[in-house]
């Protein structure tokens, strides 16, 4: 816990913000691209303490948030298909689809189960072999080799009863769409390091070539996301735009070949994927290659998964949100039609979630 | 094996062989020997009564099991209400096919702690389920003690008492997460599940002022902090860093993502004193076996009535949150 501890110091945390300053001449916006930093941010509280022209724009990578209702629905219809089990991770239990949520399907009966790790759906498959079992997974990069894991075993210990519904989606091509749209001016991002530990950093070169942008790949403590701030402005300061990374004491530049070749073996990009708030993004997702299609759920119930496109409920912001737009306090319903045990939208169920976030830390700001 | 059948249950010759075979072996005390239908007290002051139901999975944890926390819950209970616990009553709903050994060793804990605690089973009932009805066993005590220090109360806080907790939080709440079957971590600690009268007693009977204590049990140290922020109408202000937390439950909390201050506690007390008996009492609690790991961990101001504010030390603020909903894991 040591290193934690490190992380979080009040002294070091103190000697960052000084030299902050020092840096800070005009105004910045960084995109922090992950809703795990997001957290981090309002947690330690910031933005309190940081010069007032760095402004935090929150980005889209929570994978809960991105996934539109239709896919929500998808997992609904699943759990009702008799002799099923749906497995899925926590997060996912409150997120309302467009009539219903799992943890509300649950309670009528249905058996929808929540694990910490997708291994743990054999075990599940193994008690119940008289029944299929359907793992909906989502997540961006760092998740998907854990779940590429699951089809390794689940085909090599000759399963019958394992299924997929693959919702696994790409960090970089929604950067794009959001540089692309003008909406918003973003003039560098903090990148998660737990893709690139996958991924590696190469991901970004398109980027910063194109948008001339620096892009940092960075921790998920204080003192993390306080050096990738002082990276960035020294970028500026040498009028560099580069790739660099914070996050040195887990990323190599080339990733994870192996869990690289694990998620090759079983899943192909898809042409298009349609995400919340932001829509149709070519090559964003992730899904079952042909020759494993006896697995995958959405084949397999191809006749029950509705595709039809549903719109978020018409006050709740979190498209906007994710695009970079606005932030939470700028939506109506913001702490009172909308809190994270009633929530409207995803960004406030999940605990990646801008909103949550919000609703958990913002409201100190002003005391 | 030897099994509890619904027959133990029942009322009739196995029941009354479970009575005298189990339950008076371990209880045995005069009151309850009598056997009749209630037990006969005599009480000559102000008495607290208050009641618990435990159903806690699984029932047999690093620390203890849910004989010795049907105990120490309502011991706990009934002391922080500044009363002296002395009568309990214990309650089983048994799901049928329970293991008698196991049976045997909750009440045997129940023993064990009920004597450390020098308090009395004077009445029970037993309640034999079929299959499913329960998981496994559930247990209700009640209790009664003698109001020592009368005036405590949620309510009772005031501008400049200091907020201390005797030990490490989120202990019991952490244990139980990590041999939860769907977890399956290895952590190398135990449940702090402790009766907490003598601490209490030794506070009490130095002249500290006390104005509320509580057992940080469900919803933990948070829960109990916007309890009292809420009913007493004043704000606490607590230093995060001066809150006492074992390594291994913060390990486990930055795995699942869950707060150590949300955690269950089952032998600790939190305590709002007069700010003038501040290291005094700090240095009496810190006296005590249970206590070495007390801190005064914050104040009352009025800055900001009905909330927990929690402070770091390069400046920030931000609200202590109270528990909601289910504890679910994060994703990644």
């Amino acid at each position: 816990m040591d290193i934690i501890k490190e992380l979080r110091d009040g002294a070091r945390i103190s000697a960052l913000i000084k030299a902050i300053e020092r840096f800070s001449d005009t105004p910045v916006n960084i995109m922090e691209i992950c809703g795990g930093q997001t957290h981090i941010i309002m947690k330690y509280g910031l933005p309190q303490i940081l010069p007032e022209n760095i402004e935090f724009i929150h980005g889209p990578g929570c994978p809960v948030c991105v996934m539109p209702k239709e896919r929500i629905d998808h997992a609904i219809s699943l759990a009702n298909q008799d002799n099923v089990i749906l497995v899925t991770l926590g997060d996912m239990m409150r997120v309302p689809g467009s009539k219903s949520a799992l943890i509300k399907e649950r309670a009528s009966g249905r058996d929808v189960r929540t694990v910490y790790s997708p291994i743990d759906v054999l075990k599940i498959a193994k008690e119940n072999s008289g029944k299929r079992v359907i793992y909906f997974a989502i997540g961006f990069e760092t998740t998907t080799p854990m779940t590429a894991a699951l089809m390794e075993v689940s085909i090599k210990e000759s399963f019958k009863n394992i299924f997929f519904h693959i919702n696994h989606v790409l960090v970089p091509p929604p950067i794009h769409t959001i540089m692309q749209s003008g909406d918003v001016k973003i003039d560098a991002f903090i990148a998660p390091g737990h893709v690139s530990v996958i991924t590696g950093t190469g991901i970004y070169k398109p980027i910063v070539e194109m948008y001339k942008t620096p892009v940092v790949v960075t921790g998920f403590e204080p003192v993390d996301i306080l050096e990738a701030v002082l990276m960035i402005l020294r970028q500026f300061h040498d009028k560099r735009s580069e790739v660099e990374t914070q996050y040195r004491r887990a990323v190599r530049a080339e990733g994870n070949t192996k869990a690289q070749q694990l998620i090759d073996k079983y899943l192909a990009v898809r042409d298009t994927f349609r995400w919340r708030g932001l829509g149709d993004i070519p090559k964003s997702g992730l899904m079952i290659r042909d020759e494993f299609a006896f697995m995958d759920a959405e084949k397999v119930y191809k006749d029950i998964l509705p595709d039809k496109s549903i719109d978020d409920h018409k006050v709740c912001r979190c498209g906007d949100i994710l695009r970079g737009k606005a932030k939470p306090l700028n939506c109506s319903v913001f702490g009172t039609a909308c809190t994270p045990e009633n929530p409207l939208g995803a960004c406030m169920v999940s605990s990646e979630g801008s909103c949550h976030a919000y609703f958990k830390y913002k409201k100190a700001v002003d005391i | 094996m030897k099994e509890i059948l619904l027959s133990h249950g029942g009322g009739g010759r196995e029941t009354q062989e479970l009575i005298r075979e189990l339950f008076l072996k371990y209880f045995s005390n005069p009151v309850l020997n009598a056997l009749e239908d209630s037990a006969i007290l005599r009480v000559n002051s102000k008495i607290a009564f208050t009641t618990d139901s435990f159903t806690v999975s699984p029932p047999f944890f690093k620390g203890g099991n849910i004989g010795k926390l049907s105990i120490v819950g309502t011991v706990n209970d009934l002391s922080v209400m500044g009363a002296k616990p002395y009568y309990l009553s214990a309650g089983f709903l048994i799901e049928e096919g329970f293991p008698y050994h196991e049976l045997e060793e909750i009440v045997k804990s129940m023993s064990d702690e009920a004597n450390k605690a020098c308090v009395k089973i004077v009445t029970g009932d037993t309640k034999v389920v079929p299959r499913g009805n329960v998981d496994r066993i559930f247990i209700n005590t009640s209790g009664i003690g003698e109001v020592i220090c009368e005036g405590l109360s949620a309510s009772n806080l005031r501008e400049g008492d200091a907020i201390i907790i005797s030990g490490t939080t989120g202990d019991h709440g952490a244990c139980i997460m990590a041999m939860r079957e769907d977890i399956g971590f290895d952590i190398d600690m135990e449940s702090d599940c402790r009766a907490m009268w003598d601490m209490v007693d030794m506070v009490l009977t130095n002249a500290i002022e006390v104005h509320a204590m509580r057992d940080p049990t469900r919803g933990g140290l948070s829960a109990v902090l916007n309890e009292w922020a809420a009913q007493s109408n004043i704000t606490i202000e607590v230093e995060e860093e001066s809150i006492p937390v074992k390594d291994p439950v913060s390990g486990l909390c930055e795995l699942l993502g869950f707060d150590p201050f949300h955690l269950a506690c089952e032998g600790k007390i939190v305590f709002a004193v007069s700010g003038n008996d501040k290291e005094r009492a700090l240095d009496i609690i810190r006296r005590h076996p249970a206590g070495k790991d007390a801190e005064a961990i914050g104040k009352v101001t009025l800055s900001s009535p009905g909330r927990v504010i929690l402070k770091s030390s390069w400046g920030t603020r931000r609200i202590m949150e109270p528990p909601a909903g289910e504890l679910l894991p994060r994703i990644c």
